[in-house]
């Protein structure tokens, strides 16, 4: 008994002290107050948010979470790392449980209307594609009439298939998964003929097979997948602070800015966008209520938007995702950020 | 006489035959297939069919496990190393996930240098339970005692230990089986305490919380004893007021206090570093523990004569049965954060836990409440012709029979809850089923492993719910009074 007294005791006293602090304060405030950075992320998928041996998280999400962790505290370890279910996530920020959510959740209208989420870019463009076993015989999606498909349920990937296979007029017969770990031992044993989830995690499935070299990702994506950073609409200067963190790590890699030479152009920079961006010429930070130094700190985290794709999921790593739509706009891809000015 | 005898009577056998050894098939291993395994055309039939399924299931996955890899660091490499022993067809489980990250499994993130303060909690609480689940057998007592001892200390020698908590283990632990041997009662205060201290152990922090949480039931004792001679009803009223206001008060700031001139306090871990087995445990030892008594009141309470009482029992063991759990836990984890205010830390584990505990609570309740309605009418009538009070007759003659009727009941609901705190990991807490092996497959280097986590933290659940299963077995015989 003495212990049920004393929880219920921890209970009231946490209940009441909440609401003695309770204050309608914006994020930033509140983050610093903290000194820490609450960022939601995915409990783990490959290379986008996953924890190590040691309980460190790394990934592509994670590093973003790092960088604004590093402009507003300046320090990108600073980050509480909230594993959030694709049922929890969107509660998980507009309860205030996370300040920013970084799990490769897809920027949709009513995800940005109806949940009162602002996205605030996108860091990963991305797109639902299906991968078969090479014995099918398939070389195009337009051929999987009949075939039985693995889905996850719950998510985007299965109403984008009933569009896809609605608008072609083909039939299928949906296998309900539940995790992709599922998806993928489903796949293995014959359960279903081809998989269908987003085109980064089909790579990262497709590497882990013992013979990847069996299985083909079917050329066609079947949908727009923009999977970006959210935070609770309302607050718009902490939206300004994650959208402008994210742009700087796009912007920074544009003017070959990276984590290596960041310090030399600090003191030998000549450009005046670069000037801008790292600090050394007006005072961006202080129009968000952060220093002059945000954005060289963001990039210092773990580089810029390249170095973190590199590191994280590019072709040198097993995942081995070639940068596509990633890629900047000079390079025919879709970054492009807004000058800083 | 005898000659007529030996006349009319053609044989007459004067000594025994020597006992013959039974038929073939009413001996030894024969008898027993006969008996046990084809008694029948039924029984045949079902034996065999067993026989072929296991020899299917053999067959199918002997060669798995025969080609088991323990010392790889990636999937890939056990892959390369089951094709380079047991030829490139070969398939074989890569055990050596488990090799890696048993720590995860086991102990979440939890700092790893600190691995043995969970190992040290759940061993020191054997000697608080021993007077709860050995209160009478001495031998059984000292014979968990002193294996728990032993396993406890050398696996905090091995999870490198500090020698001064050592000391302290090995001394708890020889106190604790020293009052064991001469009384056990005297561990029952332990057994009071050692909540708050495990809660200690496991979450660190400044040793003066725990301390001044207790000194709240002090000082309302203090209250009682002064008012409670005159004025009984006034004096336990005051006493959880005093205590109340105490704790709300006073506590915080006189531990921070306490702290700053004596500082004493071992490194603190935050409930987002626990995970796998720990969670599991600690959340299904703190519902065990509060789910029982609380379960006993409502049972007691949906018994009662009273109006109020009695539906107020009734709603809530029905809306809480009426209820899935996973309902319950999302209750808990979202809905509760827009009811209290921004900011608010309102500990994920704590929300947890008693969601887990009003859940099996509920359920505990009707179990007991099926123990009530067993007991023959005569034991209430007989409490209240010896003129005892309704405490002391639910204490001393209702509640041990009703207890023991519903010991098999209890049990099950302890092994289900237990086995239902996987479902946290639908709240995003991570639990030793789903989530950590899911986080663990979210590393490129295992990605793709499926069964050897399952398999793993399956046993482990198997071993601990069938030594609860074997325990309440125990205290059946213990306890069996029969009237045969």
């Amino acid at each position: 008994m003495t212990k049920s007294v004393f929880l219920g005791t921890v209970a009231a006293a946490t209940l009441l002290a909440g609401m003695g602090m309770a204050q309608e304060g914006s994020t930033l405030a509140q983050v610093k107050e903290r000194g820490e950075l609450n960022c939601g992320v995915n409990t783990g998928l490959v290379g986008f948010a996953a924890p190590d041996a040691n309980g460190n998280w790394t990934g592509f999400d994670v590093a973003l979470c790092r960088a604004v962790a590093a402009a507003v505290l300046g320090d990108p370890t600073k980050v509480k790392f909230v594993p959030t279910t694709g049922q929890t996530r969107f509660t998980a920020v507009s309860s205030g449980e996370v300040d920013l959510l970084a799990r490769n959740s897809t920027w949709t209208y009513s995800r940005d209307t109806d949940l009162k989420l602002d996205f605030t870019g996108v860091n990963y463009y991305d797109g639902q594609g299906f991968m078969v076993s090479k014995d099918l015989g398939v070389t195009s999606a337009k051929e999987l009439d009949g075939a039985t498909i693995c889905i996850q349920t719950g998510t985007t990937t299965e109403l984008n298939l009933a569009d896809y296979f609605r608008a072609n007029q083909m039939d299928y017969t949906p296998v309900n998964i539940d995790s992709n770990a599922e998806g993928e031992q489903q796949y293995m044993a014959g359960a279903c003929d081809a998989y269908t989830t987003d085109a980064s995690g089909l790579a990262a499935t497709r590497a882990a097979f013992a013979d990847p070299e069996n299985h083909i990702i079917l050329p066609e994506i079947i949908s727009k997948e923009p999977l970006g950073p959210a935070v609770r609409h309302g607050d718009n200067n902490w939206g300004d602070i994650v959208r402008w963190t994210l742009n700087a790590l796009v912007a920074a890699e544009e003017y070959g800015v990276t984590s290596r030479n960041i310090e030399e152009l600090v003191r030998s920079s000549t450009n005046p966008e670069v000037q801008r961006l790292l600090g050394t010429s007006d005072e961006l930070g202080a129009m968000m209520g952060l220093d002059a130094e945000w954005a060289k700190r963001a990039i210092l985290a773990s580089g810029n938007y390249g170095e973190i794709f590199a590191a994280n999921i590019g072709e040198q790593t097993p995942i081995g995702l070639a940068r596509g739509l990633n890629a900047q706009w000079t390079q025919g891809g879709l970054l492009y950020a807004p000058p800083f000015r | 006489m005898s000659d007529t005898h030996a006349q009319t009577v053609p044989f007459v056998r004067d000594t025994m035959l020597p006992a013959a050894q039974p038929p073939d098939n009413q001996a030894g291993a024969v008898r027993w297939l006969r008996e046990n395994l084809f008694a029948g055309p039924v029984n045949s039939v079902l034996t065999i069919a067993g026989i072929l399924i296991i020899f299917f299931l053999v067959t199918h996955f002997w060669d798995w496990f025969a080609h088991s890899v323990w010392n790889a660091s990636s999937l890939s490499e056990c892959r390369e190393i089951i094709s380079a022993t047991w030829g490139p067809d070969a398939r074989g489980a890569c055990f050596a996930v488990i090799r890696e990250r048993w720590n995860q499994l086991t102990f979440g993130f939890y700092p790893s240098e600190l691995y043995w303060r969970p190992t040290m909690t759940f061993g020191l609480q054997m000697i608080a339970l021993a007077p709860v689940l050995f209160a009478t057998a001495l031998v059984i007592r000292r014979t968990v005692l002193v294996i728990t001892a032993v396993v406890t200390l050398a696996a905090m020698i091995a999870l490198g230990s500090p020698m001064i908590w050592l000391v302290f283990a090995a001394i708890a632990f020889a106190g604790g089986i020293y009052a064991s041997e001469r009384n056990v009662r005297w561990l029952v205060p332990v057994a009071l305490i050692y909540p708050l201290a495990g809660i200690w152990f496991l979450w660190g922090g400044s040793l003066w919380t725990p301390i001044f949480i207790l000194v709240g039931p002090a000082l309302g004792w203090v209250a009682w004893r002064i008012l409670g001679k005159r004025l009984p009803g006034v004096g336990m009223f005051a006493a959880i007021l005093v205590t109340i206001l105490f704790w709300m008060i006073l506590a915080g700031d006189a531990a921070n206090d306490a702290q700053n001139l004596i500082p004493m306090s071992i490194e603190s871990v935050r409930s987002d570093r626990f995970g796998g087995f720990l969670l599991s445990v600690t959340i299904g030892v703190a519902g065990i523990a509060l789910s029982l008594p609380i379960g006993i009141v409502l049972a007691l309470a949906r018994q009662s004569d009273m109006f109020l009482i009695k539906s107020l029992s009734v709603m809530f063991i029905e809306f809480i049965r009426g209820v899935p759990l996973i309902t319950l836990l999302f209750v808990a984890s979202l809905l509760l954060n827009y009811f209290l205010p921004p900011g608010t830390t309102f500990d994920i584990i704590l929300r947890v836990i008693i969601m887990v505990t009003i859940f099996a609570a509920a359920y505990m309740a009707e179990v007991i409440r099926g123990g009530l309605a067993a007991l023959p009418r005569g034991q209430y009538e007989a409490a209240d012709a010896l003129g005892l009070d309704y405490w002391k007759a639910q204490r001393l003659i209702v509640l041990p029979q009703a207890l023991k009727i519903s010991i098999p009941g209890i049990v099950s609901t302890f092994i289900g809850m237990f086995k239902d705190t996987v479902l946290v990991t639908f709240v995003g807490l991570y639990d030793p089923l789903k989530s950590m092996p899911d986080a663990i497959r979210a590393n490129i280097e295992w990605k793709g492993i499926y069964w050897e986590p399952f398999i793993f933290v399956g046993a482990i659940f198997f071993i601990i719910c069938f030594a609860m299963s074997r325990y309440s077995m125990y205290l059946e015989r213990r306890l069996q009074r029969d009237h045969k």
